[in-house]
């Protein structure tokens, strides 16, 4: 890049602001972002309003890193602005890329959803089940809110991506890493994801024997031996079918790998590789002991699901079925 | 589903390359009576079915999908349909918290030998996934991007 500085943008749709406090986690290296970049648009740490990004030129944004997923019409609308006003669009962090824990609404549907969160809930006070409306009149004139969907999405299925940047959220390294190969111009191919192609065992220093398993752990029911591959001890661990590049974070600290970075290469859905690398390990034969050790497992789709469910092969639990299930009884929980 | 209303599932089999697909020859040749429902792709064994492959017939329009492969015992690579009771296990319940029912997605054993069990197999799934009806995976998720209605508006 000249000297002439490019035009950055970060944005959040929906999202929990974590992935704005991991570029800040790029600590003194922040400089070498406003060096290179004048930050034209941030609205989490900067007084920005949206009439600012629309009034841009199309492409003038040269990279733009949005992290969240897509759950409504503001999200939408955007992903859309953004992304013609931006020559890069970057999907920032696993929400953006795989729907990540807003992606997990995806197991309900929007009215269940409301009636828990407005109606039911315990810490709710609401006697006359007032709902949030799209418009509703005060003294001052009409008040508007986005439309909430019924789905939520990953930037992706709303509009072309250039380039993915996974983690929940990415590791200040890969950011530093992605940050520096756009100020060189040294970008992989477009469409790619920014980082190494291996799974988290492989970066996972624990000792890895043959694994069988006749029984799963909750993390809280037994205290893990600090060498050995956490998935042997019957502690659930997403790092076999997950991309590394954290480090192997999670499973390094006795926590499983939770699948945050996403699928490797090639793979069309995260949770039905998961899924496999679990099954291979069940010590069991028949259909009668495996259900008995599956059912030390609950809330499977969850597991394989966190973070990649909009982004999955089946994308949401059937419409219209209301609550989550759990997998053992079948009932709304 | 057929033109003049009635419904007729499109089950996607996945048969294993040493038993089930020989067994569905065998009804073949035998001129064995079955609806004509099932779209069968041929395995070399169901050790080797991924379950990405359940997830995206049903994703692309399948009403159900139909694993089957060598008894237990018998398969032809020794363990390969201990791995399949294993992956469908965990499938049913992932499949289940999904919301799908549970006759839409089964696994069944048939030898080179039982072309009736194959036959009646295809029959029974098909007339309990005619009692569901179709499944129609991908309008659970209607579009609701107001950019993208408005295009469609327009064209
Ligand atoms: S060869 Fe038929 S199931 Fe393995």
């Amino acid at each position: 890049m000249s000297d002439k500085k490019g035009k950055l943008g970060l944005y959040w749709a929906s999202s929990c602001g974590g992935c704005e406090i991991a570029v800040l986690a790029l600590h003194e290296k922040i400089l070498d972002v406003a060096a290179a970049f004048d930050i034209v648009f941030w609205p989490c740490v900067m007084d920005f309003k949206y009439e600012d990004v629309e009034a841009l030129e199309d492409g003038e944004i040269d990279v733009c890193l949005f992290n969240g997923a897509i759950r409504n019409d503001e999200n939408a609308h955007m992903a859309h602005v953004l992304r013609q006003k931006s020559k890069v669009l970057v999907a920032f962090g696993a929400c953006s890329f795989g729907g990540s824990m807003p992606g997990l609404a995806n197991f309900t549907d929007k009215d269940a959803m409301f009636d828990w969160i407005y109606k039911q809930s315990p810490s709710t006070d609401n006697p006359q089940g007032t709902l949030p409306q799209k418009h509703s009149q005060v003294p001052e004139g009409e008040l508007t809110l986005p439309n909430f969907w019924r789905t939520v999405k990953t930037l992706a299925q709303i509009v072309p991506v250039d380039y993915y940047l996974p983690g929940c959220p990415p590791e200040a390294h890969q950011i530093e890493a992605a940050v520096t190969a756009i100020v060189t111009g040294q970008l992989p191919p477009p469409g790619s994801v920014i980082g190494p192609d291996v799974t988290v065992c492989d970066e996972c220093s624990r000792t890895k024997n043959e694994k069988k398993i006749k029984h799963f752990y909750r993390p809280q029911e037994i205290i893990p031996d600090p060498d050995v591959c956490l998935l042997e001890q019957g502690l659930f661990c997403a790092g076999i079918g997950t991309r590394s590049g954290c480090g192997a974070l999670c499973p390094q600290v006795g926590m499983g790998c939770r699948g945050c970075y996403g699928p490797n290469e090639g793979v069309l859905d995260h949770g039905a590789k998961i899924l496999t690398g679990i099954a291979s390990v069940l010590d069991a034969n028949t259909p009668e002991e495996v259900d008995k050790i599956l059912d030390t497992l609950p809330d499977p789709a969850g597991y394989f699901y966190r973070f990649h469910l909009p982004q999955s092969l089946l994308r949401r639990r059937a419409l219209g079925n209301g609550q989550k299930q759990t997998a053992k009884t079948g009932e709304a929980t | 589903m057929s033109d003049n209303g009635t419904f007729k599932p499109v089950i996607v089999g996945f048969l294993c390359n040493w038993c089930s697909y020989r067994a569905a020859d065998l009804a073949g040749t035998s001129r064995m009576g079955y609806p004509a429902t099932l779209r069968d792709i041929r395995i070399m064994c169901t050790g080797r079915l991924d379950p990405t492959f359940v997830l995206r017939a049903l994703q692309k329009g399948a009403d159900g999908v139909l694993i089957m492969g060598c008894h237990p015992g018998q398969c032809h690579y020794q363990e390969g349909n201990y791995k399949a009771i294993r992956r469908f296990a965990l499938l049913k319940r992932t499949l289940r918290q999904l919301g799908l029912e549970e006759e839409r997605v089964q696994l069944h054993w048939a030898s080179a030998a039982e072309g009736v069990r194959f036959a009646e197999t295809v029959t029974r799934m098909t007339k309990e996934i005619t009692a569901l009806g179709p499944l129609d995976w991908s309008h659970n998720w209607p579009n609701e991007d107001p950019y993208a209605l408005e295009e469609a508006a327009h064209e």
